[in-house]
């Protein structure tokens, strides 16, 4: 069957069972490999996908389900928030492996959206979805602070 | 090391030397069926003739689902549900949030939807979330949860739509279609409901 | 994204190339290399191999481009730890580049060019210490010469500085790009001088970063899972669900009618699907029908084995012990008075992100892989012989990987060999093996289990006197002591301080599958020894970190002491904490690097939690200390995960945590605050990626010993079934906050 949905402003036509996850469309078949396979249960986040602007772990999501709906990904996350996110994100040396940062990099840039001034509480709810086994934990709540401030004006 | 490596790999390539390997063939099909437990029908409790003692044993019955893992898991007593058969605390760490359905930051629908989800195993529908806090059920008795229910400042519900919600809420019912591993509530929706209704008809005795 | 495969060359050896650490098969002018001689060995036997490096004026580590940009190519494996800036920083420093037009690849497997390639042991920075250093000084001699010559000035009157040569006496620069025609042409000095410590400008300071955050922050960086080539197929593959079980029968009818797959084949280590894309192979490999032959199978349960093991440290099997210690006449004698210790640590998985997986194509005798490899020598020998051909046809092209902790980097390179063995039937098209979670989860390799049993007698001064010591643990090496089982036991300081040391290592062998992970012996030993010697410190009346103090004036040891001094001014050992709160010690040593962890813990519902931890290190001189401190980070929460959670157990020999639902991790929200002091140092380069591991485990239960008195026999301490398995913390309480 086919199904359109937009992926990071594209609308795209996919012709996939309807029960495969968004993960691989983006990745198999629409070739958008910044998001990552961890676990494949919704457990570690590397995932992570903006759908109609919430995050959401493209693992656990359905074609079907997905179809007709806006999808950023890392590839192409924008704005004010993402840029703070990203600059601090270098800035700060977070990642060491990488490879759960993508998820964690949508998981904080919807934070930032939804509560421009995060509380170590905040950053504790929002991102205890995203494993990362270097346990980069630290850099990741200190560059969520830092662009919180950055991300101000 | 070098040579130690070396010496490895020599011995590993006589270790593993190529065995012949099978060819494709026809199998039978592995069935995997979970085990439904069965629900008393209301019909059998007719032959109780006192009709407290009835409505008691109606509701006792209909505690094997109220207190089947599949709905204690989305009553819990913290902001926490839990999972599994073990009942386990919900990973990742969750809460329930404003309106029962997650932080504004971690939302129920990060990761489930409307259906249950064959390719990640995550359960789904589409009034996913948990009960409001003073419908905790976790950690109380069969007759805590019976006065808790009888009670609107508690419940939200009168009678009628307490019926409404057990007999036929689709997030209810989703107890007896969990998709996965998980094991279904016992009986069916229709059964439970109906053992609820008799339970109400015969005075809505409580356990103790 | 990834690069062409590049065409062949013969490798030539040349003067040049042999100054420059260019080749290590040569003799005596390979500057600074100690290992030349078991590399000859090794490449007689092996034939050199790979796909040869593009050739170089500055050897195959440095390249120096008109575009003003020096390129070095990183022979270690970037697998998280940062290695790529550790390597850049050592050449740079001594070619005076300017770092940040410094950009790092990664060498393919070349054993002639490269040396064995490999990380282990945290040795990548250690081992390359004097070859990147020379191999940049003597690029540097050749930019001085070739400046000397064109200004006709003595080189000794040359300086550099950022990749500019200047003569400060007559007021004339150049970049390396003007004189690069002119420098290609030099002979690089056969003893290039190396600089003093004291005139670093890059080694030691912040300005040593990593070159890979932008691309890891922007999901540019590629990993093995990401590579797409023209033609690919993806592999899933079905396992035996137990370790040593065969395949007996399968039925690959239902595999065949999902779309997408191509090709379902009888491998020696299952049945694999092969497919256009990965969901595909998913679902063909979910459709197989499969019977195993478990007779040669492990059918043990957890509980089994533990009892097993006590068994074999009490002599009553027929497992064989050897010796690993042994001092002191009276080694049979351990009468009244013996504290007897027992400790049972199970299997791990290391469970780094990006699960295994490996590209391959085989086409005759040329193998191509592509892969985050660990130990690219391994892989290319294993791919070699799988594909039945000489590793000097296989070109491992390595990329970064997506976490290891040892995983990527075990002897029989499996998922890999693998790998291979489905490109040979795939008639030359490319495969990309996907390994799921819980493919990986199920496969073995894990952290060997251990059972340790310590009988110690204190003298009248309340020190170990006496120290007998079994230890039961799988041996991670077909052949040889058991040498890892034992590690940072054999070589402790308080066994040094003992009189009497009876120490015995008996390495039963079974088919479930062991691998080196992050710390190895040391991520169990660690544990037995800090937290013994704080129960016995206590028997004794005495402050932990005295107590340790003078066992280490005792053993002569000097670095442990140090740092045990700087830890406790920096913790503020013995100053009150609030209510409820308590620190725990412990200093461990492992791969030369001595790391002491101070932890603040308290009680909440029957489980620790941490908040705080300062840890002081000693790895001699520090190339990045950013990174250092990254890997300190790191390591504690990989070693508080390993702590609270981890434990793989078998149920009739079959794997019970299959994915981060049953195998929870440490997330943000438990994760402590952690405070990184190194110690000045003058001393050759230690490792740092595992020994910050071994002593976070003891620093809690040292806490925990002191806030209940109940010492911990087992880890991990919130195990499965038990009330706060996995549950975490509430948000808030935690304070990650207050660091970085």
């Amino acid at each position: 069957m086919s199904y359109s949905l937009t992926v990071n402003g594209q609308v795209r036509h996919v012709d996939e069972d309807g029960q495969t996850p968004l993960l691989w469309v983006l990745r198999d078949t629409l070739k958008l490999p910044g998001t990552k396979y961890g676990c494949g249960i919704a457990q570690c986040g590397a995932c992570t996908v903006h759908v109609d602007g919430q995050p959401m772990r493209s693992c656990s999501l359905a074609l079907e389900a997905a179809a007709g709906s806006q999808i950023v990904t890392i590839e192409a996350v924008d704005g004010p928030q993402a840029d703070a996110i990203r600059d601090a994100w270098v800035a700060r040396d977070v990642p060491q492996c990488g490879f759960c940062q993508s998820g964690q990099i949508m998981s904080a840039v919807a934070l930032l959206r939804s509560v421009p001034k995060p509380t170590d509480a905040d950053i504790d709810i929002a991102m205890s979805g995203n494993i990362c086994r270097c346990a980069t934990y630290n850099r990741i709540r200190a560059a969520i602070h830092d662009a919180a401030g950055s991300a101000q004006s | 090391m070098a040579l130690v490596i070396a010496a490895i790999v020599l011995v590993l390539a006589i270790v593993l030397r190529p065995q012949p390997l099978p060819e494709a063939q026809a199998l039978p099909a592995n069935h995997r069926s979970i085990e439904t437990a069965q629900l008393r029908p209301a019909a059998a409790f007719a032959t109780i003739t006192d009709p407290a003692v009835r409505s008691v044993a109606l509701f006792e019955e209909a505690g094997r689902v109220i207190q089947h893992p599949r709905c204690m898991n989305c009553h819990p007593r913290t902001d926490r549900p839990t999972q599994t058969d073990a009942m386990r605390p919900h990973m990742p760490w969750v809460t329930r949030g404003p309106d029962n359905a997650g932080a504004a930051t971690l939302r129920c629908t990060t990761c489930h939807h409307d259906a249950n989800f064959a390719a990640s195993g995550v359960p789904g529908n589409p009034k996913w979330k948990l009960a409001p806090i003073e419908m905790a059920w976790q950690g109380k008795t069969l007759g805590q949860i019976c006065r808790q229910i009888l009670d609107p400042a508690r419940a939200h519900m009168g009678r009628d739509q307490l019926l409404q919600h057990m007999a036929k809420d689709e997030l209810v019912g989703w107890a007896w279609h969990p998709g996965g591993k998980r094991t279904p509530a016992p009986g069916t929706q229709a059964e439970f409901g109906a053992l609820i209704d008799a339970w109400l008809k015969t005075g809505a005795r409580c356990p103790a | 994204m990834i690069e062409a495969p590049a065409p062949k060359r013969r490798f030539r050896m040349t003067r040049r190339r042999m100054i420059l650490g260019g080749t290590l098969a040569g003799g005596a002018l390979v500057v600074g290399y100690t290992a030349t001689h078991p590399m000859q060995v090794a490449g007689a036997i092996l034939q050199g191999g790979g796909s040869d490096p593009e050739p170089s004026a500055f050897g195959p580590f440095i390249r120096v481009t008109p575009d003003g940009w020096t390129t070095i190519v990183n022979r270690q494996q970037e697998l998280g730890q940062g290695i790529h800036a550790g390597m850049a920083a050592m050449i740079a420093e001594e070619l005076d580049a300017d770092w940040d037009r410094v950009r790092v690849i990664d060498a393919h497997s070349n054993l002639r060019a490269y040396g064995m390639q490999g990380s282990a042991g945290s040795n990548s920075i250690a081992s390359n210490w004097d070859l990147m250093r020379t191999a940049g000084a003597a690029a540097r001699a050749m930019f001085v010469a070739a400046a000397a010559m064109r200004w006709s000035v003595p080189r000794n009157l040359i300086t550099v500085r950022d990749g500019v040569v200047s003569h400060p006496g007559s007021n004339r620069s150049a970049t390396f790009a003007e004189l690069l025609a002119e420098a290609a042409r030099q002979t690089p000095p056969q003893q290039p001088s190396l600089k003093h410590p004291k005139d670093y400008r890059l080694i030691g300071t912040d300005r040593v970063r990593r070159k890979d955050s932008l691309p890891k922050s922007t999901g540019a960086q590629v990993y093995t899972q990401d590579v797409q080539l023209p033609d690919m197929l993806v592999a899933m593959v079905a396992h035996s669900p137990r370790f040593g079980g065969r395949l007996a029968k399968f039925d690959s009818s239902d595999a065949r009618k999902v779309k997408g797959v191509v090709d379902v084949i009888a491998i020696e280590t299952g049945v694999a699907v092969v497919a256009e894309n990965t969901f595909a192979a998913r679902q063909g490999r979910d459709a197989l029908r499969t019977e195993w032959n478990d007779s040669a199978a492990e059918t043990r349960s957890t509980p089994q084995l533990v009892s097993y093991y006590h068994d074999i440290a009490a002599g009553r099997t027929d497992v064989e012990p050897s010796e690993f210690h042994s001092k002191g006449e009276d080694a049979a004698a351990f009468g009244a008075g013996t504290i007897e210790f027992a400790f049972d640590f199970p299997y791990l998985a290391h469970a780094p992100m990006e699960t295994m997986d490996c590209v391959a194509q085989v086409d005759g005798w040329d193998v191509k892989i592509i892969s985050g490899s660990h130990l690219p020598t391994v892989d290319q020998v294993q791919a070699a012989r799988v594909a039945a051909t000489i590793p000097g046809r296989v070109d491992v092209q390595v990329i970064p990987a997506g976490g290891s902790f040892g995983r990527r980097g075990n002897l029989t390179a499996d998922y890999l060999a693998e790998c291979v063995r489905i490109a040979k039937r795939t008639n030359g098209r490319p495969v990309k093996l996907i390994w799921t979670r819980e493919d990986e989860q199920s496969s073995g390799l894990f952290r060997p289990m251990a059972h340790h049993r310590i009988w110690v007698q204190l003298g009248p001064d309340g020190f170990p006197a006496r120290w007998r010591h079994h230890v039961v643990a799988q041996s991670l090496l077909p052949v040889g002591p058991n040498a890892q089982a034992v590690e940072g036991i054999a070589t402790s300081p308080y066994l040094a301080a003992a009189r009497v040391v009876d120490g015995k290592v008996f390495s039963p062998s079974f088919p479930v599958p062991v691998a080196f992970f992050r710390s190895v012996g040391h991520s169990i030993n660690g544990m037995v020894m800090e937290h013994a010697i704080d129960q016995l410190a206590k028997r004794a009346g005495r402050d932990p970190a005295d107590y340790r103090r003078a066992m280490y004036r005792r053993a002569g040891a000097k670095r442990h002491l140090a740092v045990l001094d700087e830890l406790c001014r920096k913790a503020g050992w013995g100053t009150p904490l609030a209510a409820g709160w308590a620190r725990g010690l412990a200093v461990h040593e492992a791969f030369g690097t001595v790391v002491g962890q101070v932890a603040e813990v308290r009680m909440q519902d029957g489980r620790p939690i941490v908040r705080r931890v300062v840890a002081v290190v000693d790895c001699g001189i520090a190339v990045s200390p950013d990174q250092i401190a990254a890997q300190m980070e790191g390591a504690i929460g990989f070693g508080l995960s390993a702590a609270l959670y981890g434990a793989m157990t078998l149920k009739d020999g079959v794997v019970q945590e299959t994915n981060f639902d049953t195998y929870p991790v440490v997330r943000m929200n438990e994760m402590p605050a952690v405070e990184t002091y190194i110690l000045p140092s003058s001393n050759r380069p230690t490792g740092m990626g595992e020994p910050g591991v071994p002593p976070i485990a003891p620093a809690i239960a040292n806490a925990v010993l002191a806030l209940t008195g109940a010492p911990t026999r087992s880890l991990p301490m919130l195990p499965k079934g038990s009330a706060n398995f996995g549950s975490g913390m509430s948000p808030g309480t935690t304070p990650g906050a207050t660091t970085v």
